[in-house]
């Protein structure tokens, strides 16, 4: 993955070497320009600015994180065109999957900056401690520094999954190490966030398909995630949708509902509020997504969903036990109105003792 | 509260909490006030029962006098529209039928969501009238005071609110979500001390003006 870039090739040199057929170039082209919501005549122009692409170098820069987007990404069952795209492009640094380490591996980044010096993409997985720079160190250099120092040169930067565009689990309450995302840091360079815990691999290789077909980055959503894949809810999307509109909700993980596939609301999906292609792009080559194998959504493309609650809890049902602060919320009420109550036949019998009757002759006493 | 997490969170948590006591403790407090107080007695000889006419009062009154709805048909029939649609919307979206099954333990079939969300807008457009009906009618303008203008608006937040997060017309979700959960608390709120009492008073008024007539032998 991590070769060199002293040897130039366009992307179709490249598939083409690797035995991907014009057809199957084609038919990615087409699901490439179908997934960014593009017309079909679009396709000859992706294929035609695909096949002519030369390598762009990509410096890929680990921080907090789990490698768990990593393994999303390199984890794919099958070698797909996907990944060809991922072995075009030249990874220049990734201390997870580079074969150099120590000084040789900080040596291939600043060779890659130097070298492509303002065309250069950073993918960053991970977030960047503030509170103590030393919480989170590469080669002696704290994330903040290594970030700030690789990005100056850089075309466009990537944050890849929610710990990168988010803070993510390192952000989550009380976030002891004072965890930030890349956009907080970086404000004069462009900035996609590709969340998710982790995020699709096709999301990736569709903004990155979009860098190289357009020179440029994709419409972003209001928290910088490409239109594209983020602009639809999962719940607006998802096949459970009918069930949801009907009232028919699984209430236990093996009851009847969930057997039937009923909508899983109720067992603290956060679908209505997150936004992400899960439900149309899904997982592992279009096997699966989590609603469909029975589980809810956990909201993880969305900001701070470690701190939502609980993944068990409906969003929209207050944390606390109503019904028991309505019950005591009555004996309170009746104690208080009771006391009221009394007040007020006091004022009244008070009122009452202190009438003065007035008879006629009173009346014509003061006249 | 940086985030719309923990927007949505504290208004879930301790805004909910404080919502929920002051209009469970206030709603009792105010009829226990009022059952408490009691009325004169009457030593004058009844010419006929009292629960009856009070309970058929209760009912027959839900229906508006002749002699008022040829006066103002426009406010009898809005009336009717906002509050059905405003129960619709409340009682038969599925997710509130989830919220109050959670708190009540029981639960009964929803409508649609589209069909709900037709409600709403109609439950909107008729109260949005009848605020432009109460500014430019004279005489109505002329009986208005500040607590009706703000117990519209507590009654017009909720729909709107709920509108907008249904159709996710206000990014983020968690925010959309918070504002709608927190116009319904600031309606718990002042609910109490407003003429939204009127929810549970409606029927203790309406049987003692029935109780009274029955009492005297008058049709009430």
């Amino acid at each position: 993955m991590a070769d060199s870039n002293t040897e130039i090739k366009t992307l179709g040199e490249s598939l083409r070497q690797r035995g991907v057929s014009r057809r199957g170039f084609l038919k990615f082209c087409t699901a490439t320009a179908s997934m960014m919501a593009l017309p079909p005549a679009m396709v000859p122009a992706i294929a035609e600015a695909l096949e002519k692409a030369r390598r762009p170098s990509v410096i890929w820069l680990s921080f907090q994180e789990c490698t768990g987007c990593t393994e999303s990404l390199t984890r794919a069952h099958a070698p797909t065109i996907e990944n060809l795209i991922f072995d075009h492009i030249s990874l220049d640094y990734h201390h997870t999957l580079q074969a150099a380490s120590g000084e040789g591996a900080e040596a291939a980044r600043e060779a890659a900056i130097h070298e492509n010096f303002g065309k250069y993409l950073v993918v960053v997985d991970g977030s960047i401690p503030l509170k103590d720079p030393g919480f989170s160190t590469i080669a002696g250099i704290s994330n903040l520094d290594m970030l700030k120092e690789t990005v100056a040169g850089a075309a466009a930067v990537i944050a890849v999954g929610s710990c990168a565009a988010f803070g993510g689990l390192p952000h989550a309450n009380p976030n002891p190490t004072g965890a930030v995302s890349v956009s907080e840091i970086i404000k004069d360079k462009p900035v996609v966030n590709v969340s998710g815990c982790p995020p699709i691999p096709t999301v990736i290789s569709g903004v990155l398909a979009h860098f190289l077909t357009f020179g440029g980055l994709p419409e972003l959503d209001d928290l910088g995630r490409p239109k594209v894949f983020y602009g639809q809810s999962i719940h607006d999307r998802c096949y459970r949708r009918p069930f949801y509109d009907k009232g028919l909700f699984a209430e236990t993980f093996d009851d009847e509902g969930a057997r039937k596939g009923w909508c899983l609301y109720r067992m603290g999906c956060k679908g209505p509020m997150t936004y992400n292609a899960c439900a149309t792009t899904k997982w592992n080559q279009g096997t699966s997504w989590p609603v469909e194998s029975g589980h809810g959504c956990l909201g993880c493309s969305e900001p701070d969903f470690w701190d939502g609650g609980g993944f068990y809890n409906a969003i929209s049902i207050p944390d606390g036990d109503i019904a028991r602060n309505i019950g005591l919320g009555a004996v309170a009420g009746v104690a208080v109105g009771a006391a009221a109550g009394m007040l007020n036949r006091n004022a009244k019998a008070d009122a009452a003792a202190r009438h003065e009757t007035v008879t006629v002759d009173d009346l014509e006493k003061t006249s | 509260m940086n985030s719309p997490i923990d927007f949505l969170l504290w208004v879930k948590g301790p805004a909910f909490d404080i919502a929920l006591a002051v209009f469970v403790i206030g709603i009792v407090v105010r009829l226990l006030e009022i059952v408490l107080l009691g009325r004169k007695q009457d030593l004058a000889e009844p010419k006929g029962g009292e629960f009856g006419p009070g309970l058929r009062t209760i009912v027959t009154r839900t229906l508006p006098e002749a002699g008022s709805f040829k006066q103002s048909p426009f406010t009898v029939i809005g009336g009717y529209i906002w509050h059905i649609g405003f129960l619709i919307c409340l009682l038969f979206f599925v997710p509130h039928i989830e919220l109050l099954h959670s708190v009540l333990g029981i639960k009964w079939p929803g409508l649609s969501s589209h069909i709900v969300d037709a409600v709403a807008v109609v439950t909107m457009v008729t109260l949005v009238a009848m605020l432009i009906d109460r500014i430019t009618h004279s005489v109505k303008r002329f009986l208005s005071g500040p607590e009706d203008y703000l117990v519209w608006l507590a009654a017009f937040l909720p729909i709107v609110t709920g509108y907008l997060a249904y159709h996710r017309m206000l990014t983020p979700y968690p925010l959309v979500l918070g504002i709608h959960i927190l116009s319904i608390e600031f309606l718990m709120v002042i609910f109490p001390f407003t003429k939204l009492m009127h929810t549970f008073t409606f029927p203790l008024a309406r049987w003692y003006n029935g109780a009274m007539a029955g009492r005297r032998g008058v049709q009430s």
